[in-house]
Order: structure tokens, then C-alpha cells, then sequence
């Protein structure tokens, strides 16, 4: 069973009462009426699927019901970290120092 | 001539009893709710307004004259009031942006009761409810079985299990049969 921390409710709860939200970080076009069909198929169905690390929003949904982003590794599921919507996406270096982790090294093969 | 037929209100747990003898279940009284959505900006205005100050810390409650309000997340609140008072017409007297749903009929609630009440209620709660973690006054939004309820516990051996009327008799079932396994 897995435990994730809310940052709304300040402590680990079952993973029953969250829901995934998908890829965290997707900016969405300011200029989303002018762009060209490729460049919105790119911004809204193109997404990494890593294997290793990946920034996810997750929703307490039975819980506080907020939206948060999570750092997560899709091979071990282990969840690093989680932060509230809207702050700044966190440095994997910061989170990953176990030198025995590999997601670090996979995430620089992912991310563009 | 026929009959005039009356239609008389009956709660969803009316006449409903469970348990064992270390975790009882009784149907809350009918009491009057509302789901409460307000920014920070507005938290002491409400307080004042309703007479309890809205709690802003997660997972506490604060209770005044019959009266709880629940926190549920940062900008929403659960408040029961025991009297059946107009809640959402005492939430406008506070003038501050809000915003107030009457829920006294999509609510109902049930009392679980005893030293293994904890226990009952974990049959179908993976949340930690022991005194440490979940102190009296604590409660939480969370999930019986398949069903979502608001945890409150009003005492050392006593739980406020607020469950949606068409989940309570669910719920109810769900509970008694932990209540019994407690006992084992």
C-alpha cells in the first residue's frame, strides 16, 4: 500500500483517497488560438512517459480535494517528494542523493 | 371517501443499531450542515458570523454551543450545527466573499461509539486513528470501504462518521461488521 504525503494535509495518506492528474508542468500556449495543429497535437498529447523519474499532479480528491505536483519513480513507485501547485519544479539533485538511484540519469535521457 | 395519506419524514438510519460490545453504532441525531468555501480573506469575518472560529490548521475542528466546523481543506469546511440552526443565512450575515451549500439532507451521520470504536471504523479506513495521530477534535475527510465519510472524533472512544444518506446504510453495514471483529 502505498503512503503519499499531502502538502495540504501535512502527512502521508493511503493511496486510496488520490487520484493521478497526469504530467505535471505542461504549460499551456499563451498564444493557443494562433498555433499550428502540430505544435497544439505536441503541447496536448505528446507527453515523455519516462521510465524513471516523472513530475506528476496528483488530487487529494478524498481527502482536502486540492491538486498538488509529486516527484515519483514509474519503475519503483517510490514517491520523492511532493510540493503544492504552483511552485517551481523541483531540482532532482535536491531530492536524489542516494548515489545508488538511477532515475536521476534516466530523467536527463527524458527531459528535453 | 378515501384516506388522506401523510408523508412523514424518516431519516435513512432511523431505527438502525449495531455493533458489539467494545464498538457501538448509533444513528446521529438529524442536525442541520453546510459545506463552507471561503479564501483566508474571509476566515475571521465567518468566524464571527457563525459563532466558531474556522479552523485553519489540517485535520483540526472547533467546536461552540452544539456547533462544529470541520476542517476539510484549506478553503473548505464542513460546520454541523446540533440545533438545526439556518447556518447558510448566518454565513451571509458575515458579509465577507463565501460561499455556503446547505447539505443537512445529503448528509447523515453515524455515531460509533466504545473503547474498540477505532478499530470498527479501520475495518474500512486505512487511516491511522490511533489517540496520538487522530486526537479528540481531530477530523479528516477519508474513505469507508468504498465510500467517502468525514471522520470526527468527539471523544477518546467516540466517532461522528459523517456519510452522503444514499452511502449510510453502506457504511453502517460496513462499520457493524468491523464492530463485530473487534470483539473477537
Amino acid at each position: 500500500m502505498l503512503l503519499i504525503y499531502c502538502p495540504y494535509c501535512e502527512e502521508e495518506r493511503n493511496e486510496l483517497e488520490f487520484r493521478n492528474g497526469g504530467d505535471a508542468h505542461i504549460a499551456r500556449p499563451t498564444n493557443i488560438a494562433d498555433i499550428t495543429d502540430e505544435e497544439f497535437e505536441e503541447y496536448f498529447f505528446i507527453r515523455q512517459n519516462p521510465k524513471g523519474l516523472i513530475y506528476e499532479r496528483w488530487r487529494h480528491v478524498h481527502g482536502c480535494g486540492k491538486f498538488f505536483n509529486a516527484a515519483r519513480d514509474t519503475v519503483s513507485d517510490r514517491f520523492y517528494l511532493s510540493y503544492k501547485a504552483g511552485e517551481p519544479k523541483p531540482d532532482p539533485a535536491t531530492f536524489l542523493n542516494n548515489g545508488n538511484e538511477s532515475a536521476l540519469n534516466k530523467d536527463k535521457g527524458a527531459s528535453k | 371517501m378515501s384516506d388522506l395519506m401523510q408523508a412523514t419524514r424518516r431519516g435513512v438510519l432511523d431505527g438502525m443499531h449495531g455493533g458489539s460490545a467494545v464498538a457501538r453504532l448509533t444513528p446521529a441525531a438529524p442536525a442541520s450542515r453546510i459545506s463552507l468555501r471561503a479564501p483566508a480573506a474571509s476566515v475571521e469575518a465567518l468566524s464571527g458570523a457563525l459563532a466558531v472560529a474556522l479552523p485553519v490548521k489540517p485535520k483540526t475542528s472547533a467546536s461552540a454551543n452544539g456547533r462544529h466546523a470541520l476542517w476539510i481543506g484549506p478553503d473548505e469546511w464542513l460546520i454541523i450545527d446540533e440545533s438545526g440552526a439556518d447556518l447558510v443565512a448566518e454565513a451571509g450575515k458575515s458579509g465577507a466573499l463565501h460561499s455556503a451549500a446547505d447539505v443537512s439532507h445529503r448528509n447523515t451521520a453515524v455515531i460509533v461509539s466504545g473503547p474498540k470504536a477505532d478499530v470498527a471504523i479501520n475495518a474500512g479506513c486505512p487511516q491511522d486513528l490511533s489517540l496520538a495521530i487522530f486526537p479528540v477534535g481531530a477530523c479528516s475527510r477519508t474513505l469507508v470501504g468504498k465510500a467517502e465519510v468525514v471522520l470526527y472524533r468527539t471523544a477518546a472512544d467516540t466517532f461522528r462518521v459523517e456519510v452522503w444518506r444514499s452511502f449510510a446504510a453502506y457504511v453502517f453495514g460496513l462499520i457493524a461488521e468491523g464492530a463485530e471483529d473487534a470483539a473477537l
